[in-house]
């Protein structure tokens, strides 16, 4: 029952004047530099046991810093990768913020990236400001339905948010596999289940495409941007998000405060859902121009890794998805050039959530004097 | 003071009274829900099986090594939908006007296997279809589910969530087939366990001594495993194919009783793994609810203040149990590997953990009714495999996606409430 992670008064006051306050600074900011680093020293311990030298897993480090800011291609490869990051770790962070466990991410990017691209094929002849806004809006209608369930189940039947969202997220998976063999959505002449190509007004513009047709970056980064914009606007300067917080925060001094528990956790996941719909049509409509399956390519479940790393913050999202785009984009550059796999990236990021989520490890293998808090979510299935 | 404290009784007593009025009412829509529900699937065989079928079907018994052969049943396939569906119709008629009330669970689970005969029957219709070879295949696939299952009991009964199960099978099914391939079978299966033990434990430090949320660490410990299996076989399993090709467990043959028809090969004739499973569902249920020490980890896992109070180490309690739950987990990892093809796949284990947890859910968080959940999860699977050989015109993916509905439908409550231990999920701070 005991919620340790409310939000403090410094996290209230927005991501700037965060920075600006040393109140805080040692968790927002040191706790995470420390994890990441010393994830990344556990990721040198783990390439030399596979059997590398020293040298070879600094050439594999040097490959990975190349790959994510070495050159504009690499940044935009970044962007790119952190683009559908930031909006799975809304999606996260703001259920967070309601004292909801979103682990459903990867089913509401399926279904909501299976709508995104049926109104990309399905519809011809639109302007692109009609087209894309619309194919948008269906990824996020998409999203929110399947975050609708877990929303509704828990409100009016107690039904554990997390159990449902990881039963939802495999119902969609296999909803894809089904719907990418149907005619309506399987691309003409193929057998392999892959959908039928999105309408070029309904793709997201590459940003730099007039410097570099290589360079993938898209409008989807703007989405983004505008969602966490939106989102922390929503949480701390609206009656609305005050609700989700203060549900958070204790659902039964909100519910004796006259707020609707009901409402707040239909509304919550809702949104939620729709986050993640939208980082899936951006994928869809940004990168794939298709869906295959299982496109969600477990971006879903980083989105918890990036929320807990920033905090359940907006800002601090964006600023966690950036990193962990890095590490993906220069796992790519790092598995070419250096051999190393790219699931070593996997591995750092669980690490890093390990160090996030429990602090203690790390104030005391620096011996800092910060109070360790562990974070406490979820409740459990009992209550 | 007063104020504040007068009306506190007279409104918890107005609550109490609109939860029972409440209860009944949401009794009767249970009662209506399902009922409806047996009726559709009554309607269903009714409206779409007996049209597409003609002649018999023909359901194979026994394989050609067996001892005993039994002929192979044959039934005609019109009538005996007609009979299955008429039974679906009965029952769902009575639920929908009378109920069964505290029969309710049992009638359930009788309708959907007249719903599954009826399945065969209609796939089984004008072809030979190896029912024999479809129920061995049930228990087989069964066997991680209903371990995973257990893995998650012993976690949870003591008050930590485990949702790491997922993880603790793909690191079992790992390092049994690396050190199956370096040090045999055994040494194999015994890396696997104690893998889902040091997995185990990593949620219990975390869980029990740092108080991290437990739901953040099963995710955590499903991704890091994912992460470093893959890691581990790119870099090192490609290179060197012979740490990647471990002996498998061959089915062992329990003299007579293996011989007896159906039976046998279903449950005497499979290999240790499967054995494991019975002997650790029987023993844990044992060790549960008849000794000192499941008593101490069921009062921790329903209330460890109480426990706390009259003497017990929650933490230690807490510890031992999740311990011994990820050694489940990992024994239930080799399955894959030792138990099955001798060789580890990147993430091989397939969302099994998960259903695994579905699996403990469904059976109220008791062994017994979760190997009976696992039992049903196995049979979607098998049967799932069998229509995709037979070519039927059913997709497989909405067989594939039954067990997590049912779960769905189970945490909802729409067919009886199951509870979950009442400490279960919450750290536990010694005052």
């Amino acid at each position: 029952m005991t919620v340790t992670q409310t939000p403090t008064e410094a996290e209230q006051r927005g991501f700037v004047q965060q920075l600006t306050t040393s109140v805080n600074w040692r968790t927002g900011l040191l706790i995470p530099f420390l994890a990441v680093v010393t994830a990344l020293l556990i990721g040198i311990v783990l390439i030399m046991l596979t059997g590398s030298s020293f040298g070879q897993a600094m050439d594999a480090y040097a490959a990975l810093l190349q790959g994510s800011v070495g050159s504009v291609k690499a940044i935009s490869e970044t962007l790119t990768a952190a683009t559908p990051l930031i909006l799975a770790g809304l999606s996260v962070a703001i259920a967070f913020r309601a004292g909801l466990f979103n682990i459903g991410g990867e089913g509401q990017m399926l279904v909501g990236g299976m709508c995104a691209v049926f109104v990309g094929f399905s519809i011809t002849g639109l302007p692109i400001y009609v087209h894309l806004p619309l194919a948008l809006l269906a990824g996020f209608i998409g999203g929110a339905i399947w975050g609708f369930i877990p929303g509704i189940l828990k409100a009016k039947t107690g039904a554990h948010e997390v159990i449902v969202t990881i039963m939802l997220n495999y119902i969609a998976l296999r909803l894809v596999d089904f719907f990418l063999k149907t005619e309506l959505f399987q691309r003409e002449g193929r057998n392999d289940p892959v959908s039928k190509t999105v309408e070029a007004s309904a793709q997201l513009t590459q940003l730099l495409g007039w410097m570099n047709p290589a360079l993938r970056v898209h409008l989807g980064l703007i989405v983004a941007l505008i969602a966490a914009g939106v989102i922390n606007w929503l949480l701390f300067r609206t009656t609305t998000g005050f609700e989700f917080r203060a549900v958070g925060a204790n659902p039964n001094a909100a519910r004796y405060a006259g707020m609707s528990i009901t409402k707040v956790y239909v509304l919550v996941m809702m949104i939620a859902g729709g986050l993640a719909g939208l980082a899936g049509s951006g994928q869809i409509l940004g990168v794939l121009d298709r869906a295959t399956p299982g496109f969600s390519s477990n971006i879903g479940f980083d989105g918890i890794a990036v929320a807990l790393l920033g905090r359940s913050n907006p800002w601090g999202v964006v600023a966690a998805a950036v990193l962990f785009g890095g590490l993906r984009a220069g796992g790519q550059q790092m598995q070419v050039s250096a051999d190393v796999g790219i699931d070593l990236i996997a591995v750092i990021q669980a690490l890093i959530i390990i160090f996030v989520a429990a602090p203690a490890l790390i104030t005391a293998l620096y011996r800092l004097k910060t109070p360790a808090v562990s974070t406490q979510i979820s409740k459990g299935w009992a209550s | 003071m007063n104020q504040a404290s007068a009306p506190a009784p007279r409104e918890s007593y107005e609550l109490t009274g609109k939860r029972t009025k409440e209860l009944t009412k949401r009794q009767i829509r249970k009662a209506r829900i399902s009922g409806v529900v047996l009726l559709l699937l009554s309607g269903l065989v009714m409206l779409v099986f007996v049209p597409a079928v003609s002649g018999v079907s023909t359901f194979g018994l026994s394989t050609p090594d067996d001892a005993i052969q039994l002929d192979s049943l044959a039934v005609p396939s019109a009538g005996s939908l007609w009979v299955l569906s008429s039974v679906l119709a009965f029952l769902g008629a009575t639920q929908f006007f009378r109920g069964f009330q505290g029969k309710t669970t049992i009638i359930l689970g009788i309708s959907f296997g007249v719903f599954a005969i009826a399945l065969m029957v209609w796939a089984a219709s004008g072809q030979e279809f190896s029912l024999i070879s479809m129920l061995v295949a049930t228990v087989a696939r069964s066997t991680p589910i209903a371990l995973g299952a257990l893995s998650g009991i012993l976690c949870e009964r003591s008050g930590v969530v485990n949702i790491g199960i997922e993880g603790m099978l793909l690191g079992g099914a790992f390092t049994g087939v690396v050190m199956g391939s370096l040090l045999g079978g055994w040494i194999g299966l015994l890396s696997a366990t104690l893998t889902g033990g040091v997995l185990a434990l990593l949620l219990a430090v975390l869980a029990v001594k740092f108080r991290v949320d437990q739901i953040i660490i099963g995710v955590v410990i499903n991704i890091l495993v994912l992460g470093l299996t893959s890691f581990l076989t790119a870099q090192v399993l490609v290179k060197k194919p012979e740490l990647n090709d471990a002996p498998i467990f061959a089915a062992v043959k329990i003299p007579i009783l293996g011989d007896i028809p159906i039976i046998g090969p279903m449950f005497f004739d499979q290999t240790i793994i499967v054995y494991g499973m019975f002997i650790l569902i029987g023993s844990v249920t044992y060790l549960l609810f008849r000794t000192r020490w499941g008593l101490r980890t069921r009062a921790v896992g329903e209330n460890p203040k109480a426990a706390d109070s009259l003497g017990v180490s929650v933490a230690k309690v807490r510890y031992l149990a999740v311990i011994y739950g990820g050694m489940v987990g990992g024994f239930a990892g080799a399955w894959f590997t030792l138990g099955s093809v001798g060789r580890f796949d990147e993430n091989m284990t397939g969302g099994r953990g998960f259903i695994g947890l579905a699996a403990m859910i469904f059976g109220a968080w008791n062994p017994i009714g979760a190997f009976l959940a696992a039992l049903i999860f196995g049979f979607s699977e098998s049967l799932q495999q069998k229509f995709a050989l037979l070519d039927i015109p059913i997709p497989s993916e909405f067989l594939a996606m039954a067990p997590y509905l049912v779960t769905i439908v189970v945490v909802a409550g729409v067919v009886g409430r199951v509870r979950p231990p009442a400490a279960d999920g919450q750290p536990y701070e010694k005052q």
